[in-house]
C-alpha cells in the first residue's frame, strides 16, 4: 500500500468519527430547543471564517500538541499516561516561578531557562508514576490520575500560601524579558488573538518526538518496549530505566504547556490553567495515530471545537463540546477497529 | 454404518487452499490417524468438524445422517468431541469446575451443585480409568493429567466421537504410553478416536486405519496393519525423506560455559534448579532433553544472563554469562521478534550497541539496510521486501530471521530453544543447517527441545534435567528415546556422569 | 482530638464514607472478573449522582433518586460495554472517554435543569429510618453489607459466577463449551455500572445536591481497593474501608492546623502507597484487559 493510501485510511476513522459526532451534537443542541445549523454555522463562521478565530484555534490548538505528544510518547513505550493535567500543572508553575524569581536579564537566556524549569516540573510528575510502575509494577493509569489530584491540592496550597498576588489566585508576573511574543506582534497575522510564539515550540517539539522515534536508539527501545516487552527484555534493553525515562519525557512535553500560557499569553500562573488539557491530550494522540504530524492534526480539530464551544455559549452550553469530544474518542476507537476488520476481510 | 463420513470438503482461506475435495469416512469405534505435514490441512478440516470453521463445499454425515456443525456447541450436541493442541482449560479453576463448566449441575434452580459435580467426574473418571483428583487446581497438574481432564470434558458431555489435536506433543514417553492406554479404553467402551499427528511412530503403535494429507488433499487411506513408516513419510512428504543422521564433531575444543553448582529457587525458597553443574565445550552441540517445568526455562535465564542464580555461577570463558549470548528463544512471536516491526528493524534488535548499527545514540539506518538485504540473500528468506512487518511472514521466514539475528552476533555461546517449533520440514532442515555449521566453525551450542528426535540427531552429548536436578550425562551416539524417556520422567535415576 | 477518633461517631462516619467506595468496587470486581476493566466507574458515579439528583428533585422521593441512578450508572456502563466488549476496543481509553462524557453530560445537563453548571438545587436525603438503631448507622450502610453478601454468593456459587470467573480467565476456553464470552462480560459491566450508578447516588443523597466533580476520585480509589483486595469482594470493601478511614480522618484533620490541602491528599497518596505494596502479590483475571475476538 503507497504512502498516501495508508495516510489516507488512517485518516478516515477520525474523519467518520468527526462527522458523526457532530451529527450527535446537532441532536443535543435540538434537544435544548435550538436550530443546529444556526449552532453550527456560529461556530464554524467564528473559528474559521476571521483570521482572529484562526488565530484564537491556533492558540486552543497549542497546548493540545504538548499534551498529544504527552501522551503519544507514552502510548509509544506501552504506557498510558493520564497524568498530563498533574505535569502540565506542575510545570506551568514551574515556568512561572522562574519567570518571576530570575533575575532580569536576556530573552536569550531567561526563555530557555523558564521553559526548561517547566519540562523540569512536568517531567518530575511523570517520573514519580514512571518509577512505581518500573520498580513496583504498579498500574500508571491510577497512579497519574492519583498524580493529578495531588498535583492540583499541592499547587493550591503553595500558590495561595507562599506565591499569589494578594486577592488572587495567581502568581506575580513574570519578568518582561522571559515573555513569548504574540504572533500578531511578530508578524501581524490574526490579530488580537492571544497565539504566540510557543506554536512553534510545538512545531519544534513534533520535530524533535519524530526524530526521536524513528531514528535514535532510545526511542527504538521504546518502540520495542510499546510492541512487544518480552521481546525487549530478551534482547536486554533496560527496561525498567526506559519505563520512568518515557514517564519524564512525557512529563516534559506537558511541562511545555506552561510556554504557551504563562510565558505567552498570562504572563502568570494561575490555579485551574489548563484543566481538561491532559484528557484532550489523550484523544489527540489517539486520533493523531500517535503520529507527530497526525497529533498537529487532530490537535487543530480539537483546537477548533475548544474555541468553538466558547462562540456558541449563549445558545448552548459550552460543554457540549466535551460531550462530543468524548463521543468522537469513542467512535475513533471503534471505527479504527471496524475498518481493519474491513480491510482484512477484503484482502482475505 | 461408518461414524463419522467426510465427502468432498472444500476451505479456502484467501489465496490459500487449506482443503482441497477431501473425503473420508471414520469407522465406528476405531482410532482413525490424520497424518500430514504442518500446514497439511488436518486442524482445519479437523476444525470444520468440530464447528470451528465453515467449509466453503462439501458435506458431512455423522452416523449416516447430513448435519451442519455451526459451532462448537452443535458439534458438542452430535456427539463430537475434540481435544485441542492448546488446551482448553482454566487454570485457575478445579478440575470439576472446568469439566461442567457450561453445563452446571444446579440445586434449587439457582445454586451450583459442587458436591454433584465432583461426584460426576469422579465417577467418569473411574469408569474411563482417567484418575485425576476432582478438587484439584488445574494450574497444579502436569501436563498429562490436564488432558484427563480435557478428556474428561467431552466424556461429560457424552462425546461419542473424540478427537485429539497433536496429544502427544507435549508429552514424555511414559505419558504417551498412559495416553494409548486411555485410547484403547475408549476404544473398549465404544468411543472413536480421530488422532491428528505427524508422528509416524506413534501412529503406527495405536492407530486402526490412517488417512495422510498433504497440502490440503487426500494422499492416502490404509489400514495401518498394511503399511510403514517409510510408506507414511513418503506420502506425506511427496518424495522420500533423507533423514538427517547424526554426525560426530570435528573440533570439539575448550569449555566455553562452566556451570556450577547452579541453583535457582522460588521466592518461597522451593528449588527450580538445583546444583546443577556441567560444561559446555567449543564444537560440540549439547542437547537438554525435559519436559516442560523441569528447570530448562530457568537454566536457559541463567545462562542469557537475564537471572542471576541464587547460589552457584554460570561462566563464560571466565567472565559471567551476560548480554552477548545467542538466544534463540523458545516462543519467537513472544520473545524474539516484534512483530510490527520489519525485518531490518528485527535484526538490530539487540545489537545497537554494535557500532555498525548505532552511534552515540542515532542509528545508521543505511547500514541496517545493509544487513536485511544481505540476510535476505544469504538465509533466502521470502518475500524479499524488508520493509514489511515481520509477522507477515511466514513462520519458517520468521524463524530464519531470528535466527540469523542471534548467528551474527558472533557470540561463541548459542543457545536454541525449540529452534523448529512450528516449522515445516524444508525451513527445520535449514535451521539444522544453520547449527550444524556454527559448530564447525567452533561454536558451543546448547540445544533444548521436547522432539527427542532432533535431540539425538543434532547433539554430541545429551543431558536430562528432571525437576530441576541434572540427572543424565550421555554421548548421544550411546543413548535411545526410551532411555531418555526414562531418565525424563524419573524412572530411572542414576547417578550423573 | 484523639477521643474525637474513638468515637462511635467517628466510626459511623468511616463506615458511611466507605459506602461511596465500596460500592464501585464492589461493581469493579464483577467486571474485571469477567475480564473487563472498567477505569469508567468515576464516570458512572458522577453520571448516577447526577441522575439521583434530578430523580428525587423532580419526584420529591428519594427512591426515584435511587432508581435513576442505578438507571444512569447502568446506561452508561453499557455504552462502555458495548464499545469495549462487543467491538473490542481498547477499554482503558473507552473508560476515560466515559468520564469525559460524564463531566461534559453532567455539567451540560446540570446548567440546563438547574441554571448553574456547578450546583444543583437541595434534594431531600436518606438519612434515618426509625429510631431503634445507631443514629450513625444509614440504610446504605446495610444495603452495602447485604450486596457484599450476594456477590460472594452470586461469584462463588452460581453457575453465573462460574462462567464469569471462566470468561475472565480463558474466554477461548469458555467459548469452547458454548458459553456466549460477551453476553457474560455484558452482564458483568453492566453490574458494575448499576453499583456504580447505586455509588453516585449515596453521595448525592448524603450531601443533599449535585456538586460538578463531586466523585473526586473515588472511583479510581475503588480500582485500587478492588486491586489491593486481589479481585475478592470482601478483599475489596475491606481495602475501602481503609481509604474510608483515610479521607475520614483528613475530614478529622480539617479543623486542625495542618493545611486542608495537604490533608486532602492523604487519600490518594495512600493509594499510591498501597497499590505499589501489594502488586506482585496479586494477580488480576488472566485475560483482564484483553478484549475477546471470535474469528
Amino acid at each position: 500500500m503507497t504512502r498516501w493510501r495508508a495516510i489516507l485510511w488512517s485518516s478516515l476513522a477520525p474523519a467518520l468519527a468527526f462527522v458523526i459526532a457532530l451529527a450527535a451534537g446537532a441532536l443535543f443542541i435540538l434537544a435544548v430547543g435550538r436550530d443546529p445549523i444556526s449552532v453550527y454555522t456560529i461556530l464554524f463562521s467564528e473559528t474559521l471564517g476571521t483570521w482572529y478565530g484562526i488565530g484564537q484555534v491556533l492558540f486552543k490548538a497549542t497546548p493540545l500538541i504538548f499534551t498529544g505528544l504527552s501522551a503519544a510518547v507514552g502510548f509509544r513505550a506501552g504506557l498510558f499516561n493520564v497524568g498530563a493535567d498533574g505535569q502540565l500543572a506542575v510545570g506551568s508553575l514551574m515556568t512561572a516561578a522562574a519567570g518571576a524569581a530570575l533575575p532580569a536579564s536576556s530573552p536569550m537566556f531567561l526563555i530557555p531557562a523558564c521553559i526548561l524549569a517547566g519540562m523540569a516540573g512536568g517531567a518530575l510528575w511523570g517520573a514519580i508514576p514512571g518509577y512505581l510502575k518500573a520498580r513496583f509494577g504498579s498500574h500508571e493509569v491510577i497512579n497519574t490520575i492519583m498524580m493529578n489530584f495531588v498535583a492540583a491540592a499541592l499547587i493550591s496550597y503553595v500558590v495561595n500560601n507562599f506565591f499569589s498576588v494578594p486577592a488572587t489566585v495567581h502568581t506575580p508576573p513574570i519578568r518582561p524579558g522571559a515573555e513569548l511574543p504574540r504572533l500578531d506582534v511578530v508578524s501581524g497575522v490574526f490579530r488580537g488573538s492571544p497565539v504566540n510564539l510557543s506554536l512553534l515550540l510545538a512545531a519544534l517539539a513534533c520535530a524533535a518526538f519524530a526524530f526521536m522515534l524513528k531514528r535514535t536508539t532510545l526511542g527504538y527501545e521504546l518502540r520495542v518496549i510499546g510492541a512487544n516487552i518480552h521481546a525487549a527484555t530478551y534482547a536486554h534493553i533496560a527496561v525498567r530505566s526506559r519505563i520512568i525515562v518515557a514517564m519524564a519525557i512525557a512529563g516534559a512535553c506537558s511541562g511545555l504547556v506552561g510556554s504557551n500560557m504563562v510565558l505567552g499569553y498570562k504572563h502568570y500562573y494561575e490555579i485551574g490553567f489548563g484543566e481538561g488539557m491532559g484528557f484532550l491530550g489523550i484523544a489527540v494522540a489517539l486520533v493523531g495515530q500517535n503520529h507527530p504530524a497526525g497529533i498537529v492534526v487532530a490537535a487543530l480539530f480539537f483546537g477548533l471545537l475548544e474555541y468553538g464551544g466558547l462562540t456558541i455559549n449563549g445558545m448552548v452550553p459550552k460543554e457540549l463540546v466535551t460531550i462530543l469530544q468524548a463521543f468522537v474518542i469513542l467512535l475513533v476507537i471503534v471505527l479504527t477497529k471496524v475498518l481493519r476488520k474491513s480491510i482484512r476481510y477484503a484482502a482475505g | 454404518m461408518p461414524a463419522v463420513e467426510i465427502r468432498h470438503i472444500t476451505k479456502r482461506f484467501g489465496s490459500i487452499l487449506a482443503n482441497d475435495d477431501v473425503s473420508l469416512s471414520v469407522r465406528q469405534g476405531e482410532v482413525h490417524a490424520l497424518v500430514g505435514e504442518n500446514g497439511a490441512g488436518k486442524s482445519t478440516l479437523m476444525n470444520i468438524l468440530y464447528g470451528m470453521e465453515s467449509p466453503d463445499s462439501g458435506e458431512i454425515l455423522v452416523d449416516g445422517r447430513h448435519v451442519f456443525v455451526t459451532s462448537p456447541a452443535a458439534a458438542i450436541v452430535l456427539g463430537i468431541g475434540m481435544v485441542h493442541q492448546h488446551f482448553m482449560l482454566v487454570p485457575a479453576l478445579t478440575v470439576a469446575e472446568n469439566v461442567v463448566l457450561g453445563r452446571e449441575p444446579v440445586r434449587r434452580k439457582i445454586f451450583l451443585d459442587r458436591d454433584g459435580a465432583a461426584h460426576s467426574v469422579a465417577a467418569l473418571a473411574l469408569r474411563f480409568q482417567l484418575g485425576v483428583d476432582p478438587g484439584a487446581t488445574v494450574a497444579a497438574l502436569s501436563v498429562g493429567m490436564q488432558q484427563r481432564v480435557e478428556i474428561l470434558k467431552l466424556l461429560y458431555r457424552d462425546a461419542r466421537i473424540l478427537i485429539l489435536d497433536e496429544p502427544t506433543a507435549v508429552l514424555a514417553p511414559p505419558e504417551i504410553d498412559a495416553l494409548f492406554g486411555t485410547l484403547r479404553s475408549l476404544k473398549d467402551q465404544g468411543k472413536t478416536v480421530i488422532l491428528i499427528t505427524h508422528r509416524l511412530s506413534e501412529v503406527m503403535s495405536v492407530s486402526d486405519r490412517i488417512t495422510v494429507l498433504r497440502h490440503g488433499r487426500v494422499v492416502g487411506d490404509v489400514e495401518t496393519a498394511k503399511t510403514d513408516r517409510m510408506a507414511l513419510a513418503r506420502m506425506m512428504v511427496g518424495k522420500d525423506l533423507e533423514l538427517r543422521t547424526h554426525s560426530p564433531s570435528a573440533v570439539r575444543g575448550e569449555p566455553v560455559l562452566t556451570v556450577r553448582n547452579a541453583t535457582v529457587n522460588t521466592p518461597r525458597g522451593l528449588p527450580l534448579l538445583h546444583d546443577v553443574s556441567f560444561e559446555l565445550f567449543s564444537g560440540e552441540i549439547l542437547g537438554f532433553a525435559a519436559v516442560e517445568g523441569n528447570g530448562q526455562s530457568e537454566l536457559v535465564d541463567l545462562v542469557c544472563g537475564l537471572r542471576l542464580p541464587d547460589s552457584g555461577s554460570a561462566d563464560l570463558q571466565g567472565n559471567p554469562a551476560g548480554a552477548r549470548v545467542a538466544h534463540i528463544p523458545e516462543d519467537r512471536i513472544k520473545r524474539g521478534m516484534v512483530g510490527e516491526f520489519s525485518l531490518a528493524e528485527n535484526l538490530v534488535l539487540g545489537r545497537l550497541h554494535d557500532r555498525r548499527f548505532a552511534r552515540w545514540g542515532v542509528m545508521n539506518l543505511d547500514a541496517i539496510g545493509g544487513l536485511a538485504a544481505g540476510v535476505v540473500r544469504s538465509f533466502d528468506i521470502r518475500p524479499p521486501e524488508p520493509g514489511r512487518a515481520l509477522r507477515k511472514f511466514s513462520g519458517g521466514n520468521q524463524q530464519k530471521a531470528v535466527v540469523a539475528r542471534e548467528l551474527g552476533k558472533e557470540s561463541p555461546l548459542i543457545i536454541a530453544n525449540h529452534p523448529t517449533r512450528g516449522l515445516d520440514i524444508a525451513a527445520a532442515d535449514f535451521v539444522h543447517g544453520a547449527l550444524l555449521g556454527q559448530r564447525e566453525r567452533g561454536r558451543g551450542i546448547l540445544l533444548f527441545s521436547s522432539d527427542l528426535g532432533e535431540i539425538l540427531r543434532l547433539s554430541d552429548r545429551i543431558a536430562v534435567l528432571f525437576r530441576g536436578r541434572l540427572v543424565a550425562m550421555m554421548d548421544a551416539g550411546r543413548t535411545t528415546e526410551q532411555e531418555l524417556g526414562a531418565y525424563m520422567t524419573g524412572a530411572a535415576l542414576k547417578a550423573a556422569s | 482530638m484523639l477521643d474525637a477518633i474513638f468515637s462511635a461517631a467517628f466510626l459511623w462516619q468511616t463506615l458511611r464514607i466507605s459506602v461511596a467506595y465500596a460500592l464501585p468496587a464492589l461493581g469493579a470486581t464483577f467486571s474485571e472478573r469477567g475480564g473487563v476493566v472498567n477505569v469508567g466507574l468515576e464516570g458512572m458515579m458522577l453520571i448516577g449522582a447526577f441522575a439521583a439528583t434530578v430523580g428525587t428533585y423532580v419526584t420529591g422521593s428519594p427512591l426515584a433518586g435511587i432508581a435513576a441512578g442505578i438507571a444512569a450508572g447502568s446506561a452508561v456502563a453499557l455504552l462502555h460495554a458495548v464499545v469495549a466488549v462487543r467491538f473490542g476496543a481498547d477499554q482503558i481509553v473507552s473508560g476515560i472517554a466515559v468520564n469525559l462524557l460524564a463531566i461534559g453530560l453532567t455539567k451540560f445537563t446540570c446548567q440546563l435543569v438547574f441554571d448553574s453548571s456547578s450546583n444543583s438545587a437541595r434534594i431531600a436525603g436518606i438519612d434515618r429510618w426509625g429510631s431503634c438503631l445507631p443514629s450513625g448507622l444509614s440504610p446504605f450502610i446495610v444495603l452495602t453489607v447485604f450486596l457484599l453478601v450476594v456477590a460472594n454468593i452470586v461469584l462463588f456459587r452460581t453457575p453465573f459466577g462460574l462462567r464469569l470467573r471462566a470468561v475472565g480467565e480463558h474466554p477461548r476456553a469458555a467459548d469452547s463449551l458454548g458459553i456466549n464470552v460477551f453476553s457474560v462480560r455484558f452482564a458483568g459491566v453492566l453490574i458494575s455500572g448499576a453499583m456504580a450508578g447505586l455509588g453516585g447516588t449515596w453521595l448525592a443523597l448524603d450531601q443533599h445536591s449535585f456538586t460538578d466533580g463531586m466523585t473526586a476520585g473515588r472511583g479510581y480509589i475503588a480500582l485500587a481497593a478492588m486491586i489491593v483486595g486481589k479481585w475478592n469482594p470482601n478483599g475489596a470493601v475491606a481495602a475501602c474501608v481503609l481509604f474510608g478511614l483515610a479521607e475520614s480522618l483528613s475530614v478529622q484533620l480539617q479543623g486542625s492546623s495542618i493545611p486542608t490541602q495537604l490533608v486532602q491528599v492523604i487519600p490518594y497518596i495512600l493509594t499510591m502507597v498501597v497499590l505499589a505494596g501489594f502488586i506482585g502479590k496479586s494477580t488480576p483475571p488472566a485475560a483482564d484487559g484483553i478484549p475477546y475476538e471470535r474469528d
